[in-house]
């Protein structure tokens, strides 16, 4: 049901001609406010925040569809951001205050937030340096953010800061939340090669008050490791999607392309590649959906699971685009031809939250080896 | 779902009462597979008890109906079944080809008579079957196999050799394909006939493997009497059973590698041999293929949980088998791969106590044949291409 409903509703509003559209109109949001809207009003934007915030107080399983399907279409969109990561965030460790303040308007489409983690090129969580250092009635943040999804135009920053310990240790990290509008915060939306947002952020003594912590200071791992996650799997979801897509019109081209009187498919050098990477999707498939199952049934222990599953989705939608390009010839690398995007954007999927090394590193110290 | 739960405490307290500590060890040995049959020598006490209450209970073939030995279990109940055993370490009691291939065939296929007369004893363990597919002439190319099969009224005569036959030697009696038709399109003129390894005119050859075993035979048919009861489903239309039979066969080999638990684990081996440092292996070009065998071998065993569970109930097409044969084979290969890697010296030792027998080395070159038997990868490749993918001219 949510999964045909998705699907016609973005083909039909938000096909690939709507990245492109982005990509080549200049465009201070770099996603369209009238289909977030849209978004919010089918619950997509409110689907993980519960019923007493206003939202449809759905599962990761079902988040997971809208975003395999988002990724069939590319469309950019605040749901991984904001729907996923930060509420993920605010419903799990959220206060009863911050709760009321930012779930209902998160579910309405009203509200930006997103997750300002990477500090470096590489997904480091636990290298986090930006610092808090007291001052009165709260903190002044320093330091710098990259990376950030939709940091340009988000109106609410979960950051990642040290309070204490030294970076390379999960002890000592709080969340803070952080006005998007905060004086002293830098923003600088950095061209992506996807042509979805991002941005840098540089914290000059941004003054936060005492009740901007969200969760417990120099607590923070555990909650972020919870959003993280839950993004992990999220953009892993997004990452088969587009992988599956790729696929199809992959497949379908080698049923119709002909080079030497035949059908390119005919060749068996190219069926035995499409049907081996046939094989990589299902697995992908079985993956990302136990990862996104082991959120809803036992979130505390997700970690390895969603490792396995981001790490297996990111190289098979490597796999899937590099192939798509080149079993499509020279077209594949057309601008006008659609298989780029795909691989652009599985290329930006693939380094978000960690890539595949970093995931099968994490699942190697998990199994102490 | 109460009545799920109750199945399962019910299922834990039988297992804990009439499992014996032995069948609950990992096996060490190819003895410590049961494989049933008139020639089969019980390794121990246990392992004959195992057998006969799981037997009495119909648990050897838990979903097979319970006219015909099998213990009448839903799916589910019988997935509930697998996990408890998984949960306390028990043996499969009983494993064999009549379980995996021809018993589906003969449920599918077989008539009542062939179905009473054979399901029974393939549950009880009593008659052990082999495969007489490949022949010397027909590997991949399977339909164009020679063994003839000629019509005299009551019963047909054999003649013909097969080869690769898995357990020739001791098993009692054969799933065969032969022609009944030489003159019909080669896929037209094939029968699915079953017979006695006694009958006069059957002998086998054992052939050794690489791995120093030789669990195969070449075997001959000389004008060897088969009854004409013992043609299961229709004269001439025997190929269409050879193909379901495989794809039964395809599955359960791609499930071969995932026996999880039962080895210790790639990481744990190589750490021993290469060391650590800071908590991970000093090699980290090792534990980089390591991790990544493990994502992948991970995500297989989902899978196999996923779709295994939709063939097994018949939602899924059928050759999805071949996807699960290829990537299990190839999974398995690369898993012993990493395993004689981490191994080191230690992992070539072919004989004596401390290798356990070459355990290792000879597994190692044992998986080779995964990628070959049942179809090989590259013909699994062409089916999936061919019926799941739809592309022209395979
Ligand atoms: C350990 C083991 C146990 C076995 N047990 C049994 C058994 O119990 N009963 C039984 O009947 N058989 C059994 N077999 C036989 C097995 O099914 C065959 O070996 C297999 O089908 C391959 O046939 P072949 O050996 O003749 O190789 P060939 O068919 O000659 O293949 C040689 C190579 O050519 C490739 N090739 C062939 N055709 C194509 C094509 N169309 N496209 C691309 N590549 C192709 C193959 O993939 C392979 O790499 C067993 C084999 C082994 C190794």
């Amino acid at each position: 049901m949510l999964r045909d409903n998705a699907r016609s509703f973005l083909s039909k509003n938000a096909p690939i001609a709507h990245l492109r559209q982005l990509r080549d109109t200049p465009d201070s949001v770099g996603f369209s406010r009238k289909l977030w809207k849209e978004f919010a009003e089918m619950g997509w934007a409110g689907i993980l925040v519960p019923p007493d915030y206003d939202g449809l107080g759905l599962g990761y399983v079902e988040a997971g569809v809208v975003m395999e399907e988002l990724g069939h279409t590319l469309t950019p969109s605040p749901l991984l951001a904001t729907s996923v990561v930060a509420a993920t965030a605010l419903v799990r460790s959220g206060s009863e205050a911050q709760k009321k303040a930012f779930l209902p308007r998160i579910a309405a489409g009203d509200l930006i937030a997103t997750l300002a983690i990477d500090e470096a090129a590489k997904h480091r969580p636990e290298k986090t340096a930006l610092k808090a250092s007291n001052k009165a009635n709260g903190f002044v943040l320093s330091g710098a953010k990259t990376f950030v999804i939709d940091g340009h135009v988000a109106d609410l920053i979960i950051v990642g800061v040290r309070t204490s310990g030294s970076p390379g240790e999960e002890r000592g990290l709080t969340l803070f939340l952080v006005d998007g509008k905060a004086k002293g915060l830098k923003v600088e939306r950095t061209s992506m090669v996807d042509a979805h947002n991002s941005a840098r952020l540089e914290f000059d003594n941004v003054a936060v008050a005492a009740d901007a912590i969200l969760g417990t200071p120099g607590q923070g791992w555990k909650t972020l490791e919870g959003a993280l996650n839950a993004g992990r799997a999220a953009i892993a979801a997004e990452l088969l999607g587009a992988a599956d897509e790729i696929f199809a019109r992959t497949v379908t081209y080698l049923r119709e392309r002909k080079q030497f009187g035949k059908l390119i498919g005919e060749f068996q050098a190219l069926q035995h590649r499409a049907a081996h990477l046939y094989c990589e999707l299902e697995l992908a498939r079985s993956a990302v959906l136990k990862a996104l199952q082991t959120l809803d049934e036992s979130f505390e222990n997700a970690g390895a699971v969603v490792s396995m599953a981001k790490a297996k989705a990111g190289s098979v939608a490597t796999l899937a685009v590099q192939e798509g390009v080149q079993m499509h010839g020279g077209i594949g690398m057309t601008d006008e031809f659609d298989a780029g995007l795909f691989m652009k954007r599985v290329r930006v999927g693939q380094e978000l939250f960690g890539d595949a090394n970093f995931h099968a590193d994490k699942l190697a110290r998990l199994n102490h080896y | 779902m109460a009545d799920l739960e109750t199945f399962r405490k019910e299922t834990r307290a039988w297992l804990e009462a009439n499992c014996p500590a032995e069948m609950r060890q990992p096996p060490e040995s190819e003895e410590d597979t049961c494989w049933g049959g008139r020639k089969w020598v019980f390794k121990s006490e246990a392992q004959r008890v195992w057998l006969e209450r799981m037997a009495a209970k119909g648990w050897t073939v838990p979903e097979w109906p319970r006219q015909y030995g099998g213990g009448g279990l839903s799916h589910e109940e019988a997935k509930i079944l697998r996990e408890e055993m998984r949960a306390l370490g028990c043996r499969s009691p009983l494993d064999s080809f009549g379980i995996w291939m021809l018993g589906p065939a003969l449920l599918k296929y077989g008539n009542e008579q062939q179905k009473r007369e054979h399901l029974p004893k393939i549950a009880r363990g009593e008659i052990r079957w082999c495969q007489g597919y490949s022949e010397p002439g027909s590997g991949s190319d399977l339909a164009s196999l020679q063994t003839r099969a000629e019509d005299r009224g009551d019963y047909f005569v054999v003649n013909g050799s097969k080869i690769w036959t898995s357990y020739a030697d001791k098993a009692d009696w054969i799933f065969c394909l032969v022609r009944t038709d030489p003159k019909a399109p080669k896929h037209e003129g094939i029968s699915f006939v079953l017979f006695d390894m006694e009958s006069p005119g059957v002998s086998t050859s054992p052939i050794t493997l690489i791995s120093g075993k030789s669990p195969f035979c070449q075997t001959f048919f000389e004008d060897v009497q088969v009854l004409k009861a013992n043609l299961v489903g229709q004269l001439n239309k025997g190929w269409e059973i050879a193909k379901f039979l495989l794809t039964h066969e395809r599955e359960m080999i791609g499930g071969m590698g995932m026996t999880g638990g039962r080895h210790r684990s790639l990481g744990e081996v190589a750490a021993d041999t290469v060391g650590t440092e800071d908590g991970r292996l000093a090699d980290p070009v090792l534990r980089a293929q390591i991790a990544s065998f493990e994502v992948d071998s991970w995500a297989f065993a989902l899978t196999l949980d996923r779709v295994g569970d939709l063939f097994k109930t018949g939602q899924a097409h059928p050759a999805v088998s071949s996807m699960l044969k290829y990537y299990g084979a190839e999974l398995n290969k690369r898993r012993l791969e990493l395993m004689v890697a981490a191994g080191g010296s230690e992992a070539l030792e072919w004989e004596g106590p401390r290798s356990r027998d070459g355990f290792t080395v000879r597994s190692w070159l044992r998986s080779k044949a995964n990628s070959i038997e049942g179809g090989t990868s590259e013909i699994q490749l062409n089916i999936i291409a061919k019926r799941i993918l739809n592309l022209p001219g395979a």
